[in-house]
């Protein structure tokens, strides 16, 4: 699934690395440390946090993740904003927590 | 092939910048066409290196050179050093600060996993001046 169809989909709203959406979701993470998440996010994950701040972007690049949801109703800081522009990392918000949504996405077959 | 060498500067606690290196020197490798499982370990250690550096250390450098057979890549900073390299090494370890904590730093598994990652590690560190960790990566099916 692509990223823009699963953020639809899924009533996510995108609000940086637009430019990213067009690649495809091939597998999932939850996590919030971040060397636990280096060491074990799959490639082409959709990775769903509550962290907030620019370096979860180097983090979903360095991983080759698709893109961040950050959960919880978090939003992102102004610089993970324009980092994950430059990266092209689509961030997408959702108000439900981590738990919750992983449930609904895992059973729709994303990852 | 000649070696290739490039190095970064690390600024101590400059998280805005904090894994750039990493992402460059990914970027390369992949134009390189090195083995993308290589590249992957590579980027793990080259991150949590950095991140190291960023919140433990001094400023530093990124150094990496790559070779046909070998990749190796070293990050140093200059202080406050690591006193007990052992303990530093453990899974779980961390001195880390509670805002670094609540920002998702701190699980005390960069060394582990630079570790992991990384053919052979060598740390080596003087209290009150200085660290390095070089890592060796090896190049298979090249000659
Ligand atoms: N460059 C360094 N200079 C000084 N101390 C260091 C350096 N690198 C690591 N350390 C020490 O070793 C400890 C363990 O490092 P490690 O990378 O395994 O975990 P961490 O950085 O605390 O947490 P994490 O990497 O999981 O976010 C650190 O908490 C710190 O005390
Ligand atoms: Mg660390």
């Amino acid at each position: 699934m692509k990223a823009a169809d699963l953020a639809a989909q899924f009533n996510l709203t995108v609000v940086a690395g637009k430019d990213g959406l067009g690649r495809t979701v091939t597998g999932g993470h939850c996590g919030d440390l971040l060397s636990e998440v280096m060491a074990n996010a799959p490639v082409g994950s959709i990775w769903l946090t509550i962290q907030v701040h620019q370096n979860i972007v180097a983090v979903a690049v360095l991983k080759e993740m698709t893109a961040i949801i950050l959960t919880g109703g978090n939003v992102p800081d102004e610089e993970a904003r324009a980092k994950a522009d430059e990266e092209k990392i689509p961030i997408m918000l959702s108000d439900q927590r981590t738990y919750d949504l992983a449930g609904m996405l895992y059973s729709a077959g994303v990852g | 092939m000649s070696s290739l060498k490039k190095s970064f500067n690390i600024r101590s606690r400059d998280f805005i910048h904090a894994g750039e290196a990493s992402i460059t020197v990914q970027q390369l490798l992949k134009q390189m066409r090195i083995d993308p499982a290589l590249i992957r370990r590579i980027a793990i250690c080259g991150y949590e290196g950095e991140m190291n550096v960023v919140m433990h250390g001094g400023d530093g450098l990124y150094r990496v050179e790559i070779n046909s057979d070998r990749i190796v890549l070293e990050i140093s900073d200059q202080g406050p050093g690591i006193p007990d390299i052992a303990k530093a090494m453990e899974k779980g370890f961390s001195t880390a600060s509670d805002e670094h904590r609540e920002m998702g730093f701190g699980a005390g598994m960069g060394l582990p996993n630079m570790d992991k990652n990384a053919d052979e590690m060598f740390i080596e560190s003087v209290p009150g001046s200085r660290t390095r960790v070089r890592m060796l990566f090896l190049c298979k099916g090249t000659k």
